[in-house]
């Protein structure tokens, strides 16, 4: 507190920040039109800011501020990749502000949330950041106090030179350092000195989170905004062909009802470009009640859309998508999977003589796993703020990857990027849905054609039948034993609607001698995309699932016989490109063995499922504990264990390890979109259901294997391996393998 | 349309709006307190939650009209420094993920506390099974009302 000696404002800015933030750090928006805490502005703030590396900005007062680079959407980067930068930086991690970082890829890198990929892809360049600016402020002080640089110390923000006793604080040389080239090279820190990484530190946003301020997108809103709804058709494959809005205009705040492209004729589409409906109806009024009402009043014809041609833009040039135009139901999805999966497919790796032994072996057995269409449902609806004027353009929401969508908005506006200030806000959620830049284009030229501020709205409704969606994935698994009950190959054909969800060269590849690996496709136009590790969560369901039945077959624990499996991976691979390291693998469910007490008696009262999966980059395994509870099985308990390499926030990574748990229970046992003549049948939580407080685990156990492995993926990989772990729990308690997402489904028909 | 009085913690205002409005809508359209999250629209998912004379309800499915003279308490206005019990058991516990549905949680439980100050698991997870929260918060949720609980006892 010594460092803020003077400036009266600057007290009544601390005192603000500690009653708002209870003694913890505070954060800022880095988005001037919110108006934050109501008393503190990022403005207010004293004095004049010195930028050093774009990350860090430093006032001579010693007040640092760390901008966070990344979108965040749960995840909770706005605080752990700050920390990375304030490691390096040396400061006290207490006096550091954070703020959201402005949309600029050449200050501050992809900006990109998804993937499992922000720690990982920033790592390295907020370390350097961090190291370099402290590198820039040591030079200003060695020249100030005409001392040799390597003599100078740090510590918390300030620096220090032994020899002549003299010290002072960052900001004290931030001016000059300001000025000083940034450094090629810099030293890092010794992962063992790490006193801000590896240790728990409070979401930045937790405060304003539990006080209610405006940190979403759909908080965002400036004088004179008007709301837009866009009436979108009842089914995948129609789209409007004429529409009578006169009952709609004589409702009260209405401004206006129109049709427009989402993108013209022949426009070339970017692989994040995904659009649903191209002819967007669109209503526009005054507040979000009235569009709501007026909406219902719309009196529209729909015609069917028929068989269309999507034009991509791919490496080497683009190529044209035909896209049916047929009304799909689920029925008629089943029996086209069941036909496709009976047709050669295509193939994806081979190893040995497979053929030859399912021919020769001694028994075989087959199994196919079904997943439905999934619907995201991030809490926060989709919606985006567009201000679009001739000449430039203000887009303020909820996206994963601003620097996606901008060349996107820059041609549709016909507006040159940097005349598009992209803004990022906070997103309530995202699990890959907030990657597609549909919303924002749809804002941006409803705000162009009524040429003023817009904030478009989509309702749960809308948010739910909009398609891209995780797409319905269906795989047959073999696996053929000798007289001995050896394991001697392995086959999986996989194919989806409208995606082969088969990763070829992952587990079990790799570790059986004869391997085949196929897979297919039946286009669709039901629109999908990433969903919390795409494919990958419906793989380790499947995969993870049949490994247990095969391990049953050979009469062996489910933990060893993978252990087993993984050691001849290691010790003599078969084939080449396996994706996974097998002692890091191994490790995890030697790990979840240990802590889940898998061979303890105790435990005999569960009924027990185990589990593991490698994706981006990260191992994860749980071990799930069923029991009975009101005759139903129950999920009571699980224990996690995950190998991400350096944990950055502990706390907040095992608060992210229990979501997946969560969320993948809920999914695993509920989560289901279905169609009828292209209709999606589940519009809101009244019939997709989602998991509630009352079939929620009781105790979530997380442990991270500790290394010092430059940190990989945390957010999707522990939630593909906790499906199967359930089913494998479910079969111990109800005597019967699930195959069949939802798996809610079965036992509810029994009950 | 229709001058309505409300009483919006603590202060009394005056909105003019279609007396069938949701009082979800008034309160971010209108009063501009933003913190009362829309998810569903239909009562589902708790996002909405507020507190009218005290108890929990669902304001995306309460016109304002039946509001009369009964106080609405948004997330806003449950403490004035963000220090009830509730808020500092979610900072301590580090509850929030993406956060948008915490405030509605938040308020659930607030009420819940007030009818019940001992609550068990069971009488936590039957008054919070109506508040979704799609990442998963729902351990440290329940941890957090116990740890508020306990506080509260203690004052
Ligand atoms: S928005 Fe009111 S309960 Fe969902
Ligand atoms: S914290 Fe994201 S929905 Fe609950």
């Amino acid at each position: 507190m010594e460092n803020f000696k003077t400036n009266n404002s600057r007290r009544a800015f601390l005192k603000s920040s500690l009653l708002a933030g209870g003694g913890l750090m505070i954060s800022f928006s880095g988005l001037a039109k919110f108006s934050l805490d109501g008393k503190i502005n990022a403005a207010d703030l004293p004095g004049e800011w010195y930028e050093l590396t774009g990350y860090i900005k430093i006032t001579q007062d010693n007040i640092i501020k760390i901008f966070n680079p990344n979108p965040e959407f749960g995840q909770n980067v706005m605080t752990s990749l700050p920390m990375i930068v304030a490691e390096e930086l040396d400061v006290d991690w207490k006096k550091v502000v954070v703020e959201m970082g402005p949309h600029d890829n050449v200050k501050l890198g992809p900006q990109f949330t998804g993937g499992s990929n922000s720690v990982r892809m920033y790592w390295k360049p907020l370390r350097d950041a961090g190291a370099a600016a402290r590198n820039m402020i040591i030079t200003a002080a060695a020249q100030t106090w005409n001392v040799p640089a390597e003599e100078i110390t740090t510590k918390a923000g300030m620096l220090y030179h032994e020899k002549t006793g003299k010290s002072g604080t960052y900001g004290e040389f931030a001016s000059k350092a300001s000025a000083i080239p940034i450094p090629k090279e810099v030293k890092l820190k010794d992962v063992k000195d790490f006193n801000v990484v590896r240790h728990s530190q409070k979401n930045v946003e937790g405060v304003k989170i539990v006080t209610g301020k405006p940190l979403f997108g759909l908080d965002y809103t400036q004088e004179g905004t008007l709301i837009a709804m866009i009436e979108h058709p009842p089914a995948f494959g129609m789209k409007v062909k004429s529409f009578d809005a006169a009952e709609t205009l004589k409702m009260p705040g209405i401004k206006d009802v129109f049709t427009l492209k989402l993108y013209e004729d022949g426009y070339e589409q970017a692989g994040f470009d995904t659009r649903t409906f191209n002819d967007l109806l669109v209503v526009v009024g005054a507040t979000t009640w009235e569009v709501m009402n007026a909406r219902k009043k719309l009196k529209v014809t729909w015609e069917p859309k028929g068989d269309t041609k999507d034009k991509m833009a791919g490496r080497g040039g683009s190529r044209e998508v035909l896209v049916p135009g047929a009304l799909e139901s689920t029925a008629t999805h089943f029996a086209k999977m069941k036909e496709y999966a009976a047709k050669p497919a295509q193939l994806l790796r081979k190893d040995g003589d497979p053929e030859t032994a399912f021919k020769n072996a001694a028994k075989v057995i087959e199994r196919t796993y079904n997943a439905p269409f999934l619907a995201h449902n991030c809490m926060e609806p989709m919606n985006c703020f567009a201000h679009v004027a001739d000449d430039k353009a203000l887009i303020v929401g909820p996206h994963q990857a601003a620097s996606w969508i901008e060349p996107t908005l820059s041609k549709v506006l016909n507006l040159p990027a940097d005349k598009i200030d992209m803004q990022i806000t906070r997103m309530g959620g995202g699990f890959g849905l907030r990657a597609y830049g549909h919303t924002f284009v749809e804002a941006a030229i409803i705000s162009k054609k009524v040429k003023a501020p817009v904030k478009l709205m989509y309702t749960r409704e809308d948010d739910m039948t909009y398609g891209i969606y995780r797409p319905m994935y269906t795989a047959t698994y073999r696996a053929a034993f000798d007289a001995n009950k050896n394991l001697i190959a392995f086959h999986v054909k996989g194919g989806g609607i409208p995606e082969n969800p088969i990763h070829a060269n992952r587990f079990p590849a790799g570790a059986v001698d004869n391997y085949l690996a196929e897979g297919w496709e039946i286009p669709s136009n039901i629109t999908i995309g990433a969903f919390r590790a795409p494919r990958s969560n419906f793989n380790a369901a499947a995969e993870q699932s049949f490994l247990d039945e095969v391990a049953e077959v050979m009469g062996k624990d489910p933990i060893e016989f993978r252990l087993e499996l993984l050691k001849r991976a290691k010790e003599n691979p078969v084939g080449k490109n396996n994706e996974y390291d097998a002692d890091r693998y191994a490790e995890v469910l030697r790990l979840v063995k240990e802590k889940s007490g898998w061979s303890d008696a105790a435990n005999k009262q569960y009924s027990r499922g185990v589990a593991a999966y490698f994706c981006h980059n990260s191992y994860a395994a749980h071990v799930v504990d069923v029991v009975k509870k009101d005759g139903q099985p129950f999920v009571e308990r699980v224990t996690s264990v995950v190998d991400c390499g350096i944990v950055i926030n502990p706390d907040a990574a095992t608060n992210m390890v229990q979501g997946a748990v969560v969320d993948g229970i809920g999914n695993a046992l509920y989560g289901e979109q279905t169609f009828k003549e292209g209709v999606p049948e589940k519009n809101n939580f009244t019939r997709y259901r989602m998991i509630r407080h009352r079939e929620a685990p009781k105790k979530i156990d997380v442990h991270f294997v500790q290394n010092d492995i430059n940190p990989t993926g945390l957010g999707e990989p522990p939630f593909p391996p906790i499906f199967a772990a359930v089913a494998n729990a479910l079969y111990k308690s109800e005597k019967k393998r699930f195959y069949n997402q939802p798996f809610s489904a079965e036992f509810q028909k029994k009950a | 349309m229709a001058a309505i009085n409300l009483n919006v913690n603590g202060k009394t205002v005056t909105v003019d709006v279609d007396p069938a409005t949701p009082v979800l809508w008034v309160l971010r359209d209108h009063l501009n307190l933003v913190g009362t999250k829309f998810g569903c629209g239909m009562a589902q998912c708790g996002a909405c939650t507020i507190h009218l004379n005290g108890n929990a309800v669902r304001s995306c499915t309460l016109p304002v009209s039946a509001v009369k003279n009964n106080a609405i308490v948004t997330i806003e206005g449950i403490s004035e420094t963000g220090d009830h019990p509730l808020q500092q058991a979610w900072e301590e516990l580090d509850v929030s993920q993406c956060g948008y549905c915490q405030a509605g949680q938040i308020m659930s439980a607030a009420s819940l506390l007030k009818r019940n100050p001992k609550p068990t698991d069971k009488d936590i997870d039957n008054a919070m099974s109506g508040n979704i929260c799609r990442c998963g918060t729902h351990v440290r949720i329940r941890k957090a009302i116990h740890l508020a609980a306990k506080t509260q006892s203690k004052k």
